[in-house]
């Protein structure tokens, strides 16, 4: 089966992110190591686990935001390799949503949001916009289309990011702890489109330590510590019958307080 | 002291004003150029392009290193004793030459600045929904950067419009040079310089106002 996902010619076959061995080194810091990870066609992950285990640099790979130095990782059945063409044709595939938005401040909500279908996927302006604005209404922020993301909240600005991602059609969607910057009462907004997108059968890897959104629509949790995949599960069962002493004590850290 | 000769004032205004778009030509020239050149020498040092980042290195180090009359006379009167090709050179375009390398080096550096002060997650975004490097220079970074870099740049001009008054050392009859000569005739060098420094003035005041409506407009999208 794994043989044929990285070689597969009909796209629609292969997993959607398959690790295999991945390692990866910051200098001498061996940040990931012999990391496995196969994600079906709308599968929903939760990855959490404690700061500086590597689950940033391990969704980062997937779009080539970091490098890895071994091991083999494909999206969509297409291998990654150090071709640029090859990077960027990865890189059309997957959404990403940051912990602080990067939004563009210099263009409009819908300039942002319009940027890669015009430029990326060379869009007319006009189909742009259009399709545009129905993602911003889908994020219910239509109405602000015309302003510019320093004039909005951070959930606000989250959900635009969002809704930037989505524009470009991506076949997976890369979370990167997306409510970890935002006031209390903003979190509920973005947790409530992201359901919505989970519902909708998109396939999402989630960095987070939002539990309830854990239990509510994720297929698997990933618990990382120190670059490993430690342990991986049903939420159920991940919550209620932790196997790792690690895992226990992570878990009653976070759900404690 | 004498009283001031307001009537040869005013009627010194529309004598030296003919001299005036000699001023600004060389001075819109010498921008133009120093910013094309500015804008490649910063890329340069942003991707440290190997063999020519050294030499921009030492380009900038000169430029800034050495004062711009040195340079001008370098240009006009040293250079054509060693190179044949420039005996032609005219004391315009040596003051255009000398106001775009010795300003360039100023501009790269404020370039360099603003575009290496763009932060990284504005890249990993553009990156993130497919763009190419190329575009994401061209769209995301470039934009971003003109807007930091654009109020030294207007000072650079500004900077650039008062020091095209060096050109009368090279003999050329500019703003500066016409006031030279008249009050030479006139001996009256109070009235003719104070005349020249309020032209001067009053060409950098209207920059200015034009520097800060630009400004409102690249601070736009900032506005809350
Ligand atoms: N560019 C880098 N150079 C060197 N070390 C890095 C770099 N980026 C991350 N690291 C290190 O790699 C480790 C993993 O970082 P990573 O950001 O993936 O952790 P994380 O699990 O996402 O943590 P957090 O919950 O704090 O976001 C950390 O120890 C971090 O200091
Ligand atoms: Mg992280």
């Amino acid at each position: 089966m794994n043989e044929q996902a990285t070689t597969a010619a009909n796209a629609d076959d292969a997993l959607m992110v398959e690790m295999r061995g991945l390692n990866k080194w910051f200098g001498d810091f061996h940040v990931l190591r012999e990391i496995y990870l196969e994600v079906e066609r709308g599968e929903r992950i939760v990855i959490c686990g404690p700061s500086g285990s590597g689950k940033s640099t391990l969704i980062r790979c997937i779009n080539h935001l970091e490098e890895f130095q071994k091991g083999d990782l494909s999206v969509g059945g297409l291998p990654m390799t150090q071709d640029v063409k090859r990077i960027e044709q990865i890189r059309r595939r997957v959404g990403m949503v940051f912990q602080h938005f990067n939004l563009f401040p210099h263009l409009t909500v819908l300039e942002n949001c319009c940027l890669s279908p015009i430029w990326v996927q060379k869009k007319p302006r006009k189909e742009a916009e259009a399709q545009a604005m129905n993602y911003l209404e889908r994020v219910q922020i239509a109405e602000q289309a015309l302003k510019y993301p320093g004039q909005l909240s951070g959930g606000q600005q989250q959900r635009v990011a969002i809704a930037r991602s989505l524009c470009m059609h991506p076949e997976v969607m890369l979370f990167d702890e997306p409510t970890s910057a935002l006031d209390p009462e903003m979190i509920k907004e973005v947790l409530d489109v992201m359901v919505e997108l989970a519902h909708e059968g998109m396939t999402m890897l989630c960095v987070t330590h939002e539990m309830g959104f854990a239990k509510t629509v994720a297929d698997r949790v990933i618990f990382m510590d120190q670059g490993q995949i430690i342990e991986e599960n049903a939420p159920e069962a991940f919550f209620n019958d932790p196997q790792s002493e690690r895992t226990q004590l992570f878990l009653s850290q976070i759900l404690g307080h | 002291m004498n009283v001031l000769d307001v009537d040869y004032m005013v009627g010194l205004v529309p004598v030296l004003i003919r001299y005036l778009p000699l001023t600004l030509a060389m001075a819109v020239a010498g921008m133009a150029l120093a910013l094309v050149l500015a804008c490649g020498l910063a890329v340069i040092r942003v991707l440290r392009i190997p063999g020519l980042n050294g030499a921009t290195l030492l380009f900038i180090s000169f430029f800034r290193g050495t004062p711009l009359l040195v340079q001008l006379f370098l240009f006009y009167y040293g250079l054509p004793q060693v190179l044949a090709f420039l005996t032609q050179i005219n004391g315009v375009t040596a003051t255009i030459m000398g106001l775009t390398l010795h300003f360039s080096a100023y501009m790269a550096e404020s370039i360099r600045a603003a575009i290496v002060g763009v932060d990284r997650s504005q890249t990993e975004a553009a990156l993130s929904i497919g763009m190419t490097n190329g575009q994401l220079m061209r769209r995301i970074v470039l934009p971003q950067a003109t807007r930091v870099a654009v109020p030294t740049l207007m000072n650079y001009f500004i900077d650039m419009i008062k020091a095209t008054s060096l050109a009368f050392t090279l003999g050329v009859t500019e703003l500066m040079g016409a006031t030279q000569k008249e009050a030479a005739g006139s001996f009256l060098y109070f009235e003719a310089f104070i005349t020249v420094a309020i032209i001067y003035w009053l060409i950098v005041e209207g920059l200015a106002w034009f520097q800060r409506r630009l400004e409102t407009r690249l601070n736009e999208a900032y506005r809350r």
